[in-house]
């Protein structure tokens, strides 16, 4: 079974990282409307060289996630970022899916 | 949050206890509650409804909003029978997001040669069943064919509410079984809450297609429950 992929919890990668000495920031999907990929309570865990686990989108957003997960990371300071629709002739980032969600970023420590 | 306090969630979710936070979004600040243990502060009352709900959510009205996070113990599948079947849903499972332990009293079946680090009990299932108790959270899989082996977990988990059963075996096999069953006294409203044929009509032929299809099955049961709050599904 050694060639099966990792599928580990986010929660579980977070603890592994902090062990290691990594810096770690964890993104929560605190509040969803309308058609959202990920349930509220979802998690994606960042350490500081952009490295990630889990997911608050279906891929759509996770890319700006890591980006200002890089900032909480430097400075400390949590975060309350919020996605709507994507807006493909401004190359906005956002949801294909028509929802809307807030997504929380804060630093483990 | 604290480190600290992701290593507690962490020890709890591996111990299957529910866990709850509540975090400040203004300042991070955030408090763990494990449950069982005392509920204090002005959200208690919404962490409790969290436990009861698995629902997290924003929750307004404090000084500042908190954002509730909870985290259920995952659903567990008890199989009986460490056969072909269950090495295939032993490595299917964990990728769902299930826990899986395996029961089967016949060591030559139950060996972690065959199954590796799944969670492996060579006792008889009444015995077994003492250290992992079934309730509303667990899916029983009776796959061993051997009705010594496989009846009476199958009444234990129509006793519990188990939120899925599911018993391998023929229409013409069910039928003998449906009649061992109510001679034990088990109604046949319970009977009928047995899935079997088991797993998901996708015409599975090998061991592994007949794990994905009770596996379907098992999540079509769970996702499903919420919305109908019917435990008995189609089958």
């Amino acid at each position: 079974m050694s060639s099966q992929p990792n599928f580990t919890d986010p929660l579980t990668t977070a603890e592994h990282w902090l062990r290691e000495g990594r810096s770690v920031a964890i993104a929560t999907v605190v509040e969803t409307w309308g058609s959202a990929p990920r349930p509220a309570g979802s998690h994606l865990v960042i350490d500081a060289d952009g490295n990630f686990e889990g997911s608050v989108s279906g891929g759509c957003v996770e890319g700006a996630v890591v980006g200002e997960a890089a900032e909480v990371i430097a400075t400390g300071a949590p975060r309350l970022l919020e996605f709507g629709v994507a807006d493909e002739t401004a190359w906005r980032v956002g949801l294909s899916c028509g929802g809307r969600i807030r997504v929380y970023v804060e630093r483990l420590g | 949050m604290l480190p600290e306090q992701l290593y507690r969630i962490n020890v709890a979710r591996q111990a299957r206890r529910a866990v709850a936070t509540v975090t400040e979004l203004e300042t991070g600040r955030t408090e763990v509650f494990i449950e069982g243990e005392a509920i204090t502060g002005s959200a208690a009352v919404a962490v409790e409804a969290a436990f009861r709900s698995g629902k997290p959510g924003i929750l307004q009205g404090g000084e500042q909003p908190v954002f509730i996070n909870v985290y259920l113990p995952p659903p567990r599948i008890v199989v009986i029978g460490a056969v072909h079947i269950s090495q295939a849903l032993a490595g299917l499972a964990p990728i769902a997001g299930l826990d899986l332990t395996i029961i089967d009293p016949r060591s030559a079946f139950a060996t972690p040669e065959r199954f590796g680090h799944t969670k492996l009990l060579a006792e008889w299932p009444d015995e077994a069943l003492a250290h992992v108790p079934l309730d509303a959270h667990t899916a029983l899989v009776a796959v061993t064919h051997d009705p010594k082996i496989d009846d009476v977990p199958l009444k234990a988990a129509l006793d519990a509410g188990c939120f899925y059963v599911g018993a391998l075996g023929s229409r013409k096999t069910h039928a003998g079984r449906v009649e061992r069953l109510s001679a034990l006294g088990v109604d046949q409203e319970a009977i009928a809450r047995i899935r079997a044929p088991i797993g998901l009509d996708i015409g599975a032929s090998s061991p592994a297609e007949i794990a994905v299809a009770i596996l379907a099955e098992i999540i079509q049961a769970l996702r499903r429950r919420d919305v109908a709050g019917d435990r008995r599904g189609a089958a």
